[in-house]
């Protein structure tokens, strides 16, 4: 990564908009406090929280970048590598596995001939394992961006895949 | 019929709106709290209810609210944790996307209690469609004059931030959270200072629950001493459990604490019993940080009585025969569970989770992750359960946070009530990793 600006990403002006009123939410001098929801933000328009879109949210927030790096390292939701069109987020902790969660997750894995962490050739999906979702009595779960997919079948998977798969 | 204090409208059609909140009865709380109660009289309210913290700790919270520090002319601020992310509780999600009004009510009286003019709403970054959901109804009651300055002309202002974290289960600690709130890493803070002194932005600052803040509407309404007229002894009130696993009817469920857990596991007001042809084996009953329990025991104390839906009953024995009500994040599993699969699976939870600032939590997490991979893929040695028992000590009391706690408490629970079933993984290791294989010995299902 690189600490100097060299910055070809910017927000659109909506989201420029939308960063400005999430500053402004603040007490004065407490603008870091923007950080996680400008990195969602990011990740929102460009799929990841790339080295340039995090160099640019410091300048915003007149930070270092380091300061910016620390933190979408840290929290699991950020994709600090780029990643496919539809990245889905399976849930692997114990309740969603007592309702046949890993039975499901090998059923998924195996439709989409990749692993956790991986890509489809296509470009169209990316595979991540994370921890409880917060919506055990419906398990087993997945989330695509701010959608939840519950109480998962072999079938519903394959009905979700073929749907996004158009 | 129970008494229903959060979740009593909650079927109504439109009950996520202002208006139909508002004609179940919905912010006359904040109406009384303003105009006819001192923030004072507010907070002896509360302190009277006995309302202890529901996130899982279980301190009074009107004791904690007593604790904030009021220095002239530093602001204070009330943070709701909505960072819901223990395994097995879903109750705070179900709220918010359900009632969204009930926890902005709750803020505001909260918020007026405390003399805060800026409050935040740290909700967990999955629920991104709850954030919206929340960020809709600040806007509503905003508009109604609910919110923003000069609320019903009283003259206090008051403003809310809803707050995405970023998949964190640590920021759900409170001084993690503050550190995330103010754009770091999610590592919690030494103690003390705390938070009531400085806290958020070096602040005084209370961090509660959300369904802790969603019951002041509930006790300004009718008073502290009615909340504490229901319930047991002292846990008064109601709480959401969340329940999960090998039942009939999982789902989020308003009880009064002091329900039997056998009427509330067999009930079909409730979990409406064990999915059918299946048996009782065991419960971690407030989420996955809590000991886990086997049949007889989550619902019978070692005496023979039994057991209730309160945090008392359920911690009677100690460790050694009880458990805790935690976040009440109630997971049940039947025969067909194999205990060493979901100790395991529970271990890389918190290895994952572990913020890595203290020793015994970074390196301990990990190591009985490691150990029970082994043992439940068949590779265990017999000192394997010894050595795990040994690094759960290590880790319980010895870090800054409890989430080393967290993590000890389900290994060594799972070991002291089903040391047979880890013992039979080491020495019976082809039969022991046949898929669906699970341990059949000696063992009291209900």
């Amino acid at each position: 990564m690189t600490t100097e600006s060299n910055n070809t990403i910017q927000f659109t002006p909506d989201r420029l908009e939308k960063a400005k009123e999430i500053i402004a939410r603040y007490p004065e001098g407490k603008q870091k406090s923007a950080l996680l929801p400008l990195l969602h933000l990011l990740q929102e328009q460009e799929g990841w929280t790339s080295p340039e879109g995090m160099d640019y949210i410091a300048q915003m927030l007149d930070i270092q970048p380091i300061e910016v790096y620390e933190v979408a390292t840290f929290y699991t939701m950020y994709h600090i590598n780029p990643v496919g069109k539809h990245v889905i987020e399976y849930c692997r902790t114990g309740p969603c596995c007592l309702m046949g969660g890993e039975d499901v997750y090998a059923h998924l894995k195996q439709r989409l001939g990749i692993d956790a962490g991986q890509t489809t050739v296509d470009g169209r999906f990316t595979l991540k394992e994370v921890e409880c979702l917060a919506a055990c009595g419906m398990g087993p779960v997945f989330q695509i961006r701010e959608k939840y997919y519950m109480n998962l079948t072999n079938e519903r998977v394959d009905e979700i895949i073929d749907e996004l798969s158009k | 019929m129970a008494t229903k204090i959060l979740t009593e409208h909650i079927n109504v059609p439109g009950i996520e709106t202002f208006d139909v909140y508002r004609k179940q009865g919905g912010y006359t709380a904040v109406e009384k709290a303003l105009k006819t109660m001192t923030p004072e009289e507010v907070v002896e309210e509360v302190k009277k209810s006995g309302v202890r913290g529901r996130g899982g700790a279980g301190f009074p919270m009107g004791m904690k609210w007593s604790f904030l520090a009021k220095p002239e002319g530093v602001p204070r601020y009330l943070v709701c944790n909505a960072d819901e992310s223990e395994p097995g509780t879903f109750k705070d999600h179900y709220l918010m996307k359900t009632i969204p009004h009930l926890l902005i009510e709750g803020m505001i009286i909260s918020s007026y209690a405390l003399g805060a003019n800026k409050s935040f709403i740290y909700v967990r970054g999955e629920l991104m469609y709850v954030i919206h959901i929340l960020e809709k109804a600040i806007e509503e009651a905003k508009a109604k004059g609910f919110l923003g300055k000069n609320i019903l002309g009283t003259g206090y202002d008051l403003e809310l931030v809803v707050q995405p974290g970023g998949g964190a289960y640590i920021c759900g600690e409170e001084t993690a959270l503050l550190e995330s709130l103010e754009g770091k890493r999610g590592n919690p803070r030494n103690k003390p200072p705390f938070p009531a002194v400085k806290g958020l932005y070096q602040s005084p600052t209370v961090v509660n629950n959300v369904e802790s803040i969603a019951t002041t509407s509930w006790i300004v309404n009718h008073g502290g001493e009615a909340y504490a007229a229901i319930g047991i002894g002292r846990s008064t009130g109601t709480k959401l459990i969340s329940a999960s696993g090998h039942i009939n009817k999982p789902g989020v469920y308003e009880i009064e604490l002091g329900v039997p857990v056998e009427d509330f596991i067999y009930a079909d007001e409730w979990c409406g019993g064990i999915r059918p042809g299946h048996k009782l084996k065991a419960v971690v009953a407030g989420g996955s940080s809590v000991p886990i329990l086997p049949a007889n025991l989550i619902l019978n104390l070692a005496n023979g009585e039994k057991r209730l839906m309160s945090y008392e009953s359920l911690s009677d024995g100690g460790f050694q025969t009880g458990t805790m009500l935690g976040s009440g994040g109630f997971i049940v599993m039947d025969e067909t569970t194999c205990i060493v699969r979901n100790t395991w699976n529970f271990a890389r939870f918190y290895h994952h989770e572990s913020c890595g600032q203290c020793s015994p939590c970074r390196e301990g997490t990990g190591w009985m992750e490691k150990v029970l991979h082994r043992i439940e893929h068949g590779h265990g040695h017999r000192q394997d359960i010894d050595l795990l028992v040994d690094v759960a000590k290590k880790i319980e009391g010895n870090t800054i946070c409890p989430l080393g706690d967290a993590a000890a408490w389900p290994v060594a629970s799972a070991i002291r009530h089903f040391r047979d079933e880890f013992e039979w993984h080491i020495t019976n290791p082809q039969e022991a990793t046949q898929p669906g294989a699970v341990y059949r010995g000696e063992m009291a299902l209900v």
